[in-house]
């Protein structure tokens, strides 16, 4: 697995101050889990994703953290409240020094 | 002799019907497996924000343009605007091509070495899959339109071969289930028909794309069959006789199947 990768979020541009917005955030990923073995009967390391953080105006609202029973391309489903105009920030980080960043933004009215 | 004689013609009596009884089964209305996913994987696949296929289809895009090390050409330096040029292209093969039943894949693979002077790319390699399910994504939604011709009749009939003939340690025809058995169930799950209309798959149990001939391979490992090769003629020849036994389905790809 490359360094980084390949994400997509999907969620509101605008909300109702107040409202509950539902956020999509899904990563390119094979999360190899480090249990499985190659033809010649030799290891495959752990190389997964291990956290996912979501911070909105640079205070995070969410927080996973992903282990190896956890499969390719994970896709993340949660909510949050819609308090101000601004951005989040999405950031995965994973083994081998891998990172993934994405960012949307959210007009509150 | 008068007794085997009876025997005989009753035999011929009865066959007659289960011969067209076997055409109408051919003819029962098509159905996508997609109609039978559960109402979470269809979203997933509907979805290109659900849909992992989709990045897939992003890393072909970025290939598309990439240009070969070897003179400088990309993709797109012949064939422009993926979106334009490939719309409809995959829901016609595999076809004959010079002379030579092609795959997509193949077809992929015959551009590279010829127009781009660069190598092969594997079978069910993350790039030729890549481009695979971009091309493929163009046709998403249009019927497959494959047709018998004179050109490409004897290749049809070596696929439906294929297709009625049994095969492997368990002696079954694709035919057995997905013709005769379609609809019913396997252990806990249906029997689809078996088109080849959103390949490639994101297949969750493989946890990541794959191709036609890779879900091919399995069933035949399944039925403990020797497995056709990978880009083999068996294979376009069987590729061939299930697009035409699907014509007039929309494809889906890239799809999403359990």
């Amino acid at each position: 697995m490359s360094k980084t990768s390949r994400t997509s979020i999907s969620m509101p541009s605008s909300a109702k101050k107040g409202s509950i917005i539902e956020i999509r955030a899904i990563a390119q990923h094979d999360m190899e889990s480090g249990f499985r073995y190659t033809e010649g009967g030799k290891l495959i390391p752990r190389d997964i994703i291990r956290v996912f953080t979501c911070t909105y105006n640079n205070v995070e609202v969410f927080k996973a953290d992903f282990y190896s029973g956890i499969g390719a391309n994970p896709l993340i489903i949660f909510t949050t409240l819609a308090t101000e105009t601004g951005t989040l920030e999405f950031k995965w980080t994973g083994d081998d020094g891998y990172e993934a960043v994405n960012q949307a933004n959210l007009t509150v009215t | 002799m008068k007794q085997w004689q009876l025997l005989f013609t009753g035999c011929l009596i009865f066959s007659v019907p289960i011969v067209f009884a076997a055409t109408d089964a051919g003819k029962q209305k098509l159905q996508s497996s997609y109609e039978l996913m559960s109402a979470e994987n269809k979203a997933m696949q509907d979805d290109p924000s659900l849909n992992p296929a989709m990045f897939w289809v992003g890393d072909g895009e970025a290939l598309w343009n990439k240009p070969s090390a070897q003179n400088n050409k990309s993709c797109a330096s012949c064939h422009g605007n993926v979106q334009k040029s490939m719309r409809g292209v995959a829901t016609a093969f595999p076809k004959m091509i010079k002379g030579r039943l092609q795959t997509l894949e193949g077809q992929i693979n015959q551009c590279r070495v010829g127009a781009q002077g660069a190598l092969a790319l594997p079978y069910d390699s993350k790039e030729l899959l890549s481009l695979t399910a971009l091309i493929a994504n163009q046709s998403k939604g249009m019927p497959i339109t494959v047709r018998e011709t004179p050109e490409n009749k004897a290749a049809m009939q070596k696929g439906r071969q294929s297709f009625y003939e049994r095969m492997g340690q368990l002696n079954l025809s694709c035919a057995q289930c997905h013709e005769e058995r379609a609809g019913l169930k396997l252990g806990g799950s249906f029997i689809p028909q078996g088109h080849p209309n959103a390949y490639p798959i994101y297949r969750l149990e493989w946890q990541t794309l794959g191709s036609l001939q890779r879900r091919l391979r399995n069933c035949m490992s399944g039925v403990r069959a020797q497995q056709y090769e990978y880009g083999s003629p068996e294979m376009a020849q069987l590729e061939l006789f299930l697009m035409w036994r699907a014509r007039g389905l929309p494809m889906e790809s890239p799809g999403v199947r359990p």
